[in-house]
């Protein structure tokens, strides 16, 4: 296996298109490490990206937002005092990823990159609507998240691409966001079905929201549906009713050894519930 | 000991810092993969993907060809015409005909580093004929089952049997049926539990070496140094007394280090490689794949009872799978379920069924739990349909001294009644409960154990003394059997130095297990300590002219027995260990039997658990252990066994179990999904020593390691119905089985 | 398949080892450097047994490997004592009963402390979950979480 730190993304992306057999990329290597110890992936060349200029740093963008960079660890996230006000939503998400210890290394590009339908990351930044910078061997696209898996263990990434940072949109007046998951465990635990919404109020009616979920579907999915339930709403019973029965009609999970479809389901809907009512505390500025 | 002696000890009781302590914070400690030879060649196992499948073909050219690669070793490079265990072991640790189980090693490499070992590995090609297989323990007793293995059945079972049954127990007393007809109430339940994993934090390791001349050296992890001796020599077919066996500190065993799995195959690839000393290290997956997690038990109780709660009759039928070989703990299960319990009509019945999954090894009062869940959990649902307090039902049933046990034997002195009056007085059983809460109780039992014991003590010349012992030390038994040495010895604690030695150093030593460390290596060393006094107060004797029966040892002097013994000061140990080069040579004492008296230990657990009705979840709120220690001698070490056990139990209660695929394959071979309680889980773990002393100890010792894993998982199942009002009879009790019973009890 | 020359500073001393790029830092602490007390329990960050810091931080060293250690600062559980003095955290452990077979604990030590060098005063909860990580199958963590109040509070005083 050949080893490879490259000092830019655009050469990240000459190495990955030019090399023979299995590529990797190393970011925080949470997931690589544990697949080459376990013999399921054993690649050839390991492209680390850690050294690249900007890939450690959390910047506030021109327009209010957040670009953060790839290598940038689930600890340094939570740590973030102002991305954190902004959005908790997706800073708790990254921060159910792993132990402390996987929080020291494991960052929101490889629990996207690793497509696993129940990243606990990656349904804040959906619901965010993140987005995220790629740049290949045609030059640098935006791409929103929920582009990016294309099912289990798989990405709509292309050889030679390689995600170079992570956009999250100003946070703007009046918003809050959340993400709840369900483990069997407190802990160091899969999700068997997770969910993050994040919407605006005006007073005490919702006017935005949008709502993912995540372990019940090949990917994490956005279900507009349940955004729809919830806008125009104060967050009142039927709203809740009508969000619990959109968040099911979206789930189309499998029964394996986490849980079964139908508990998924279930489940889906109770964290629906749960995290609407954290975010809608949150948009309204109630302490949470 | 008389049961009502209380006798006020100098060290016995205390709580001093363990002697190996500093070496286990600092990181000095030695475990089985922190030791490197001159010359080391690393090992990797090939283990076969297939449940069950014909080994057709296994080709090792590739592997061979490799460079860096020293040795390949198949099942062709075993001894044959082995039998009964013996070749049981042979097989479990290298496939001969068949894959057995998914993990079942099928070759074996050494290399000059680890990643040249894998990658051979991975060279080895091999064909095999995939074949129908069988992994429930329902599913492998029915009479079409895939068959494991023919001939396999011992003598006990009769004709006619399904053709996984090896072995068949039946056992009782009385008349159950009369018993049936004498109660108010007459319940009977099916219950299962899943097979489990000892799950400590040191995958096995050893570093083996062995000549062409036979003789040869392992370090290895393990719980006794004497079985690995035993059982590779005859695995391989060497002399034992020519294999030198080292046991390295231990990170945790439970029971699964009693055994082999790849040690064998590390003296094999270093005999092939010439001699050269093989470290073999498993990887997690291995482990949980591949060595011996605990039986799966489907089990039908049936009871009868009183409605003022007296017990007239108990019938316990369970059936077993321990993997692809006999051994299932089905006996033991069926001995302990009623144990706490005097009932005149009982009748035991069980199935040892093989299945297509790892060799079963000893996990914590192994069976006990099993049996513990189905029959706890019956009395505790026949109490709330007879509106009885489960603690009075207890009391009131409870054996006692002098009464004939469920499976047989009188017991001697035990502490049940205790250990129940002192659970219905804590205050954790009058603590609040809210709404989606509930609390549970329920006993356990285990026997306890002795086995071979050899143990010796050495006085130094400066009058502290050194004792051996064969009993590797998993939880603190250096420290209290330093302490019965130095309260016997009238010296320090500091004064005494235990070895965990080496098999050249003693006679033979069963392994930790059977919560005999304490009980016999320390009633041994106390043995061996009075021998070395007997000796002292001859060499006092000697010095003073007088009569060596004169002579009495009183903290850690010979002094004169008397007035008329004569006039003469204490002579200290110091004194007689300086001079005893000229006053007869070493001093030593030491003690080989199967020490007598065992004492048995119950146990009462209390658990209050809340119940997310919407999700499934359960939490614990509070959790109480009591248990009878005989006598702690060093209490922080019996609570670590009190709390571990509880905490073990939990995780069997609620989310650890062995996940097949219909593939046979194991789902869960990492921790992530193999889901042990994490710190952030559970509450503090409430303890309360009961001492009862057992006479058969010189302090009253019993065993107090394994009774506490019993009663988690009915304790645990009686709480959630508690908090919910559902009964569940299938561990693990996960969310997504209790908000299913939750649902299917709303319809 | 050519090593890779790491220069790294461990628990205070510069060292220099070849790596396979292949090999996690856990296996280059204890393959190269001899630095066996931090244990590897599965491999795959699941149970902290490996626990070391790299530039401060808390990490699994099975889920880092060797190469990625150049210029960097690591400090393991042979760094934890100053000389002969333990660190509070190793006393509390032994004078607690905190640990029975010890394989678990340099990685609990070195994650405890880093927690404490964080939050000072933590919670009960707030213990239990940062050593969420770290499994312990022979205490039940009652015996663990005591020891480490015990020396948070002792390490405030003593501040």
């Amino acid at each position: 296996m050949d080893f490879h730190t490259p000092s830019s993304f655009e050469d990240a992306s000459k190495l990955a298109a030019e090399a023979t057999g299995l590529t990797r990329f190393l970011a925080g290597g949470t997931d690589v490490l544990v697949q080459m110890r376990s013999g399921t992936v054993l690649p050839d060349n390991l492209i680390d990206l850690k050294h690249i200029p900007g890939a450690q740093d959390i910047t506030r963008t021109p327009d209010g937002g957040w670009r953060i960079g790839i290598a940038v660890s689930g600890a340094r996230l939570g740590d973030h005092a102002e991305l954190v006000a902004d959005w908790p939503g997706v800073v708790e998400g990254m921060e159910l990823v792993g132990s402390t210890q996987v929080q020291g290394r494991a960052t929101l590009v490889g629990n996207l990159c690793n497509g696993s339908p129940a990243a606990d990351s990656v349904p804040g930044l959906v619901a965010a609507q993140a987005s995220v910078e790629i740049t290949g061997l045609t030059g640098v696209r935006t791409v929103p998240v929920e582009d990016i898996p294309a099912g289990p263990g798989k990405t709509t990434l292309q050889p030679g691409d390689v995600i170079s940072g992570i956009l999250l949109p100003p946070r703007g007046e009046n918003g809050g966001d959340a993400y709840q998951r369900f483990t069997p465990r407190t802990e160091m635990d899969i999700a068997v079905a997770g969910c993050a919404i994040s919407l605006r109020v005006d007073g005490d009616t919702i006017t935005e929201a949008r709502v993912a979920v995540g372990a019940v579907a090949p990917t994490v999915r956005l279900v507009p549906d349940a955004a729809d339930a919830l806008i125009g709403s104060t967050l009142d019973d039927a709203a809740i009713d009508a969000l619990v029965v959109a968040v099911r009609a979206a789930c189309n999970p499998i029964d394996d050894k986490r849980g079964t479809a139908e508990f998924r389901t279930d489940v889906a809907g109770v964290l629906a519930k749960r995290v609407a009512q954290i975010a809608y505390g949150r948009a309204k500025g109630e302490a949470q | 000991m008389p049961k009502d002696e209380i006798k006020d000890f100098r060290l016995v009781g205390t709580r001093p810092n363990r002697p190996d302590g500093l070496d286990k914070v600092t990181g000095r400690a030695r475990y089985g993969a922190d030791i490197t030879a001159p010359g080391m060649l690393w090992g990797a196992v090939l283990r076969s993907p297939h449940a069950h499948a014909k080994i057709l073909k296994i080709d090792t050219s590739k592997a061979e060809a490799l460079s860096g690669v020293k040795a390949v070793v198949t099942r062709a490079d075993f001894p044959t015409g082995l039998t009964g265990e013996d070749w049981n072991l042979q097989e479990n640790t290298m496939a001969g005909e068949k894959a057995l189980y998914d993990g079942h090693a099928i070759a074996a490499v050494a290399a000059t580093s680890s990643q040249i070992a894998q990658e051979a590995v991975r060279l080895i090609e091999v064909e095999y004929e995939v074949l129908p297989h069988v992994t429930d323990v329902d599913d492998a007793i029915k009479p079409d089952a895939p068959v494991i293995r023919e001939g396999a059945a011992d003598a006990t079972v009769p004709e006619g049997m399904p053709p996984n049954v090896v072995k068949y127990f039946e056992f009782g007393r009385g008349d159950v049926d009369a018993g049936f007809k004498d109660a108010d109430l007459v319940m009977e339940r099916t219950y299962k539990t899943e097979a489990t994993h000892q799950g400590y934090i040191e995958p096995h390791a050893c570093l083996g070496q062995l000549g062409a001349d036979g003789k040869g050296e392992m370090w290895v992890c393990t719980q006794g140094q004497w079985y690995i001796r035993q059982m590779c020599s005859a695995v391989l077919g060497l002399n034992a007394a020519q294999l030198r066996v080292t046991p390295s500190e231990i990170g945790g065993g439970f029971g699964g280090k009693t055994t082999i799995f790849m040690e064998p195959l590390s003296l094999a690839l270093s005999q092939k490689a010439g001699g050269r000393p093989v470290k073999i290290v498993m990887s997690r997956s291995e482990v949980l794949r591949a060595t011996g997690p605990t039986a799966s038990a489907s089990m039908d109780v049936k009871i009868g009872m009183t409605k003022d709660g007296k017990l007239t009759a108990a019938r316990a039928e369970f059936r077993m799978q321990g993997g692809a070989f006999p051994g299932a703990p089905v006996d033991m299960a069926l001995y302990c379920c009623l144990a706490p319990y005097k009932i005149d009509n009982v009748e035991h019945i069980g199935y040892d069924v093989l299945a297509n999954r790892p060799k079963c090894a000893a996990y914590r009062a192994p069976g006990s739990p099993m049996g513990a869940f189905a029959v706890e959990s019956l009395i505790d649902e026949m109490c709330r349909k007879l509106d009885l307090d489960p603690m009075d039902v207890r009391l009131k049933n409870a054996v006692r001294e002098g009464d004939q046990a469920s499976y047989g034997p009188t017991f001697g002195s035990i502490g049940l009644a205790e250990v129940l009056e002192a659970t219905a007085k804590h205050p954790n059983l009058s603590a609040p409960l809210g709404p989606n809460q509930g609390r549970g109780v329920a006993s356990g039992y285990w026997f306890n154990h002795s086995g071979e014991t050899s143990v010796s003590l050495a006085i130094s010349e400066d009058g502290n003394a050194q004792v051996s012992v064969g009993t590797p030390d998993i939880g603190g038994s250096r420290a209290s059997i330093a302490l019965m040495v130095a309260e016997t010895l009238g010296i320090a604690y500091e004064d005494v130095r235990v070895n965990v030695v080496e098999t050249g150093s003693l006679g033979v030593n069963e392994p930790t297990h059977g919560s005999r460390a304490t009980f016999a290596s320390g009633k041994a060393a106390t043995v061996a300590a009075r021998a070395a006094i007997k000796e002292m107060c001859r060499r006092a004797a000697n010095e003073w002219g007088i009569d060596e029966e004169a002579v009495e040892w009183v903290e850690g002097a010979a002094q004169p027995a008397g007035p008329n013994a004569g006039e003469f000061p204490p002579m200290s140990i110091k004194e007689i260990a300086k001079n005893m080069g000229k006053t007869g040579g070493p001093i030593s004492g030491h003690h080989e039997s199967v020490p007598e008296g065992v004492g048995a230990s119950f146990g009462c657990h209390v658990v209050d658990v809340e119940v997310d009705p919407e999700t499934g979840h359960t939490k614990i709120l509070r959790y109480l252990v009591v248990q009878d220690a005989g006598r702690a001698i060093h209490p922080s070490y019996v609570e670590g066994q009190y709390q571990g056990g509880a905490v073990q139990g939990i995780g069997w209660a609620l989310n650890e179990e062995y996940v097949y695929g219909d593939d046979g394959r194991l789902q869960n071979p990492i921790f992530l999904d193999y889901r042990m309680p994490v710190a952030s889980d559970l509450p503090m773990i409430d303890t309360q020593i009961v001492e009862v002393p057992n006479p058969g100890h010189p302090f009253g010792v019993r065993g107090v390691g394994e009774t506490g894993i019993t009663p988690p998982l009915p304790a645990i199942a009686n709480a959630i119905q508690g908090a919910t009002g559902v009964r569940m009879s299938h561990l693990p009790m996960t969310p997504t089985k209790v908000l299913a019973a939750l649902k299917a009890s709303q319809e | 398949m050519s090593k890779i020359h790491v220069t790294t500073v461990v628990n205070g001393d510069e060292v220099e080892f070849l790596a396979d790029p292949r090999e996690t830092l856990l296996d280059c602490l204890r393959d190269h450097l001899g630095l066996t007390g931090s244990k590897e329990g599965c491999g795959t960050g699941d149970c902290g047994a490996c626990s070391v810091t790299v530039d401060g931080v808390l990490i699994s060293s099975c889920l880092m490997l060797g190469v990625e250690a150049q210029g960097k600062k690591i400090e393991t559980i042979e760094g934890m004592a100053n000389g002969e003095e333990l660190h509070p955290l190793q006393r509390k452990f032994i004078e607690h009963a905190a640990l029975q077979c010890g394989f678990c604990t340099p990685g609990i030590l070195v994650a405890a402390k880093a927690l404490l060098e964080k939050n000072p005063d933590p919670t009960e909860t707030e213990v239990r979950y940062w050593l969420a990580g770290n499994l312990c199958r022979c205490t039940g963590y009652d015996k663990i979480i005591r020891a480490v109040m015990d020396a948070a509070s002792e390490m405030r005083g003593a501040a």
